[in-house]
């Protein structure tokens, strides 16, 4: 029984306190220069019970420290060196070439930036709302459809063959495409009670293309909890829903989490389709802007902002993936 | 004796065309403890399988205190509630700190406030010796943790019979100890318990009967004295002397 690196001792019938010994791995890359075979006194912590108090480093560990600490030092120099190199290259190119007066004069004016942000801004909330609105339905639906695809119900036969029809097509539809087929086509049909404002229709359209993609993550986390849990619910007496709701669903969701987590930043994104309906979110107010002026610098102000809120939930998408490589690999060591 | 607390008749098994159990009689009765052994394969799992019907049997009855478990119009989730099952990979619900755990089916399925369920849980880890695990989750326990939590879980339901499933199998030698501990506690305190197991030297110190196994068959039944000793049928004088000579 491994536990990878995360706590000493517990592999111990019972946690006997085993001080942490400072384990000579060596920094990835660091060839210490003859590190186990010289013939300096080996500095191996006594294993026996009494003597394990604090321990010091050997003066041969403390050297082996002062080597990577400088391999360290001057590896980050490389990096930040090389970065500045390879950006500043970037930009001579982008200076040197022949538009770039123009270019400069069109995306990258100062006073249009300032003078459109606000309003932009303001159109970016809408973008804002739309996501929190169509995220909240998309999870309520596209749970019901993953567990409607899971369950073997026979009087549940006719809502899975829609449930998989309708996965495959709304997949299989580029999401610009739904956007104008909701935002035009449901306002055609003239049925009762069907909404008119076009950051709905949007928000529906969203809301279609993006429940199949949750629908899908979430049935692969429901499969790939381990038949043995639920062996072990049902053994203690749970019901199949039971089973569902308390053992299977959270380990479920917690498989899945960063793919989620990726749906959910494609989403954010996407809610800019909706400006082909018209409503003023940050895309539209910029084109509107950038169609005044013939400047399109409104458009980088609008790229920000998208940026500002994909970049930290892209952040915390990798970390989340970290973590579940992590424990993947911890359980996978048992 | 009076009626036994799980008496099986004739049971048959089968996966696809394999046939893993062929009219197996058993009874156990209150109090007893029973040990299966046998080679892999040989139907101990499935057997105990069948008594909490994971698996559904083919032939044969069940009754677990003159209830016949094997009618399919019987509940299974309230036949199951009656029986503790500890596996082989304990299966611990990692999600779940170790209390959570232990105080999921008496809080969900038997309605026990969670105060008083986890009151009953601290008393079972005390006993088991985890009482400072209760709020860690499985993965960071040691197999023997583990498979102590597992055996808390399962008695934390006040179960009338509990099915050990070769529950050292997966643990390292020096962890077997602690766990067999528990279980010869258990028997002590009077539960009843069928149990699947390799260990020979503990079927010996704690069964009341064993059973030998082979393909389907209990081929020798008696007590373990009986059985382990002074065995009368050959393939059980095979079994032993391939496993004791493994020691």
């Amino acid at each position: 029984m491994e536990h990878g690196t995360t706590e000493p001792g517990t592999a111990g019938p019972e946690n006997q306190a085993v001080p942490d010994r400072p384990t000579p791995t060596p920094a990835p890359g660091t060839p210490a220069p003859g590190a186990p075979s010289s013939g300096a006194p080996a500095p191996v912590a006594p294993a026996t019970g009494a003597a394990e108090e604090e321990h010091r480093p050997s003066p041969r560990e403390q050297e082996r420290e002062r080597f990577r600490r400088s391999r360290r030092r001057r590896d980050t120099w490389i990096a930040a060196l090389s970065t500045l190199a390879f950006l500043g290259l970037l930009a001579a190119a982008a200076v040197a070439s022949p538009g770039w007066d123009r270019v400069h004069g069109l995306f990258l004016d100062a006073g249009e930036f300032r003078a459109a942000l606000p309003e932009i801004l303001q159109g970016f909330w809408l973008n804002v709302r739309m996501f929190l609105v169509a995220e909240a339905l998309i999870l309520v639906l596209g749970l019901a459809v993953a567990l409607v695809r899971v369950t073997r119900a026979p009087g549940l036969q006719p809502l899975r063959l829609a449930a998989t029809v309708y996965v495959d097509v709304f997949r299989g539809v580029p999401t610009l495409l739904l956007v104008f087929l909701v935002g035009f086509g449901l306002p055609a049909l003239r049925l009762q009670g069907t909404p008119s404002q076009p950051w709905v229709l949007g928000v529906i359209a969203l809301v279609l293309s993006y429940t199949a993609y949750v629908a899908e993550v979430l049935r692969a986390g429901l499969e790939s909890v381990h038949p043995a849990q639920r062996n072990a619910a049902r053994a203690l007496g749970l019901s199949g829903s039971q089973t569902l709701r308390h053992v299977v669903l959270p380990q479920a969701v917690r498989n899945v989490l960063p793919p989620l987590l990726n749906d959910f930043i494609a989403l954010q994104k996407d809610t800019a389709l909706v400006a082909v309906l018209g409503p003023l979110e940050a895309l539209r107010v910029a084109q509107i802007k950038a169609d005044y002026d013939f400047n399109y610098t409104p458009y980088l102000g609008a790229a920000l902002l998208f940026i500002a809120v994909t970049v930290p939930l892209t952040r915390v998408a990798d970390r989340l993936q970290r973590r579940a490589a992590q424990r993947t690999r911890a359980e996978a060591a048992r | 004796m009076n009626e036994p607390l799980l008496r099986i008749r004739g049971l048959h098994k089968r996966y696809g065309s394999r046939t893993v159990l062929r009219s197996v009689d058993l009874d156990v009765a209150e109090h007893e403890v029973v040990c299966l052994i046998g080679g892999s394969g040989s139907g101990k799992s499935t057997l105990l399988r069948c008594v909490d019907l994971l698996d559904v049997v083919d032939d044969g009855t069940v009754h677990l205190g003159g209830t016949e478990l094997t009618d399919p119009r019987l509940d299974a989730d309230v036949a199951r509630r009656r029986i503790g099952v500890v596996f082989q990979a304990y299966n611990l619900f990692p999600h779940l700190s170790v209390l959570d755990n232990i105080t999921l089916a008496p809080r969900i399925v038997h309605g026990v406030p969670r105060r008083q369920a986890e009151e009953t849980a601290r008393g079972l880890l005390a006993r088991l010796g985890l009482a400072d695990k209760e709020r860690d989750h499985p993965d960071r326990l040691s197999g023997g943790q583990q498979q102590r939590a597992a055996i808390a879980r399962a008695l934390a339901t006040e179960p009338e019979l509990l099915l050990l499933d070769e529950i050292t199998s997966a643990l390292d030698p020096e962890l077997v100890g602690e766990v067999l501990d528990v279980v010869a506690d258990l028997k002590q305190r009077g539960m009843t318990i069928l149990m699947a197991t390799h260990e020979m030297g503990f079927a010996r110190q704690v069964a009341d009967r064993v059973c030998f196994l082979e393909d389907g068959v209990i081929r020798e039944e008696g007590t373990a004295e009986q059985v382990l000793t002074d065995p009368r049928h050959p393939s059980t004088r095979r079994f032993l002397s391939r496993v004791l000579d493994r020691r």
